[in-house]
């Protein structure tokens, strides 16, 4: 039973708050595709997406309506294509595939253009690598990740340090769009292999053959469910769970339903807080209503840290699976809080990677300037892969260097992607440490101090 | 299949009695009703059963959307599965 109240929580949640689905991600498994023959890849490639998809995006907008919830994006993430492609070495073929795909499906995002090169790159891998500026540039909705680094292979510093100069192709052929490409592109440490999110989704080895992933939403709600709360840290983290148990909630419902229509096996429903440069949906703002001035204050790392594990203890409970990335994303172009955060000084690329170790993801969406070297990049990548690699959790890069731009400008990417202002970075050279090249061993899972 | 159309907005006479005849005319049988004024707002909660409407749920939609319009009213209507699925932990039972 319940009350008149609960449902008129329910449609303020939506209707101010910015209650929302983020996304249903089908992920399709693409190693029956897999032949010797570059044409013959791309037509089974083809056949099979458009069987198992073509749906997708009718089926997302009839459960919104039905259930009144937004639904805001419809995904596609696909097996890792460098594991497709790898026998008939036709990636640039299946980029072309992809878009058409994309394109006529009507869908806003295909991810799995992706590699896993957390231990070594086999030399088509690289040549692989190689062509992701490609697929980013001359496509709208392929994204792209790397995976250089697990805690149990140790660090691919090989691997690290190509990907720098691949985002400085990205950026250097998107130079008239504020270097966009970088946006569709994640290099990750533990990547998780059933990710709804983008850029950095993609099927896992290890997953059925057509999966429904949902990704929830709703810093909105969490921020408002936060205003009405006086008292001490324990009773807010105890509000943020039980705020958290309802978006999930919605979540698993919408999975379910958007499964047994797609007649694809429930996955997981990750229960991120992605944040979207509209008002009152920042995570940033949580952050300040629990009592900082701004996002960036001594006491981040703190709150962030209680508002990821509370958002996780709700959103366990509310859902039979949970997966993906889980927690609290903090993508600076796309949170309208962090985004002042940054223009007043009070956020800066050294507290958002201490935020990093507490929270999911990484340095997400944030803009440098577009003169940074492809080793200081590396170097940025290396920092924050460490942390995942040590700590035993996924923490991705997602920089763009703006070409042509300097600290101070902005990059202007609009819809979902919103606007960054490029921030300061510490200019001092890792060239040595990057062109050494080679592997970061795995570290100790024992003695932690 | 089961669902909640709500309706908030200023009060005035008949509003009962539009969304009811507009519900009976797409042969949707009303189940429970609750209506109480929330600060200052005429706040009305149905539970309804659309298995013997011929429309789709969109035409249902757009149906309540143009009366909203006519007067001056905030009408959802939602299935009863997403209120199960936020406000009881068991969601085996059947909400209301």
């Amino acid at each position: 039973m319940y009350s008149s109240n609960e449902i008129i929580e329910t449609i303020n949640m939506i209707s101010q708050q910015h209650l929302d689905v983020r996304t249903i991600t089908l992920g399709i498994s693409l190693f029956d595709c897999i032949t010797d023959s570059k044409k013959r890849t791309c037509e089974k490639i083809y056949d099979k997406i458009m069987s198992k998809a073509n749906n997708l995006v009718k089926i997302g907008n009839d459960i919104s309506s039905e259930l009144g919830v937004p639904i805001v994006n419809k995904r596609i993430s696909v097996t890792p294509i460098s594991l497709i492609s790898a026998s008939s070495k036709g990636h640039l073929e299946i980029i072309r595939t992809l878009d058409k795909i994309a394109n006529e499906i009507g869908i806003d995002f295909l991810g799995g253009y992706s590699a896993l090169v957390h231990k070594a790159m086999t030399p088509y891998e690289k040549e692989f690598l190689l062509s992701i500026p490609e697929a980013l540039s001359t496509t709208g909705k392929i994204c792209s990740s790397v995976n250089v680094a697990t805690s149990k292979a140790g660090i691919n510093m090989d691997a690290i340090a190509l990907m720098g100069k691949i985002v400085k192709d990205c950026a250097y052929r998107t130079k008239d769009d504020d270097s966009l490409a970088c946006a569709k592109l994640v290099v990750f440490a533990n990547a998780v292999e059933d990710n709804p999110f983008m850029a950095g989704a993609f099927l896992g080895t290890g997953e059925d053959d057509t999966v429904v992933n949902v990704g929830v939403s709703g810093p909105g709600v969490v921020k408002t469910a936060l205003e009405k709360v006086d008292g001490d840290l324990t009773q807010v983290a105890e509000c943020i769970k039980q705020t958290a148990f309802k978006i999930t909630r919605v979540g698993q419902l919408v999975a379910k339903e958007a499964s047994n229509r797609l007649g694809a096996s429930f996955g997981i429903v990750d229960l991120s807080l992605a944040p979207t440069p509209v008002v009152g949906d920042s995570v940033a703002h949580i952050l300040e209503e629990i009592g900082l001035e701004s996002v960036g204050a001594y006491g981040t790392t703190a709150c962030l840290a209680m508002l990821n594990d509370a958002v996780k203890k709700g959103g366990i409970m509310a859902c039979s699976n949970v997966g993906g990335l889980s927690g609290a994303f903090i993508p600076v172009s796309e949170d309208a809080g962090m985004i002042k955060a940054t223009e007043i000084g009070a956020l800066n690329l050294e507290k958002l990677e201490a935020m990093t170790a507490v929270c999911s993801v990484g340095l997400d969406m944030i803009a440098i300037p577009g003169d940074t070297t492809a080793e200081v990049i590396s170097g940025i990548i290396a920092d924050e892969i460490a942390i995942g690699v040590v700590n035993t959790k996924t923490t991705a890069v997602r920089v763009i260097p703006v070409y042509g731009k300097k600290a101070g400008e902005y990059a202007e990417f609009g819809g979902l992607l919103g606007r960054a202002p490029i921030m300061n970075i510490n200019k001092y050279s890792p060239a040595k440490f990057i062109n050494r090249g080679g592997r970061i061993p795995a570290p100790l899972h024992s003695n932690k101090n | 299949m089961k669902a909640i159309v709500s309706v908030v907005g200023k009060d005035k006479k008949g509003i009962i009695a539009k969304v009811s005849a507009c519900l009976f005319d797409m042969d949707i049988n009303i189940e429970n009703i609750s209506q109480t004024i929330m600060q200052d707002y005429f706040t009305m909660i149905m539970a309804v059963d659309t298995s013997e409407c011929k429309l789709k749920f969109d035409d249902i939609k757009q149906e309540l959307n143009s009366l909203a319009e006519k007067m001056g009213l905030e009408i959802h209507i939602q299935l009863q599965s997403i209120f199960d699925s936020m406000h009881q932990i068991d969601t085996t039972k059947k909400g209301l």
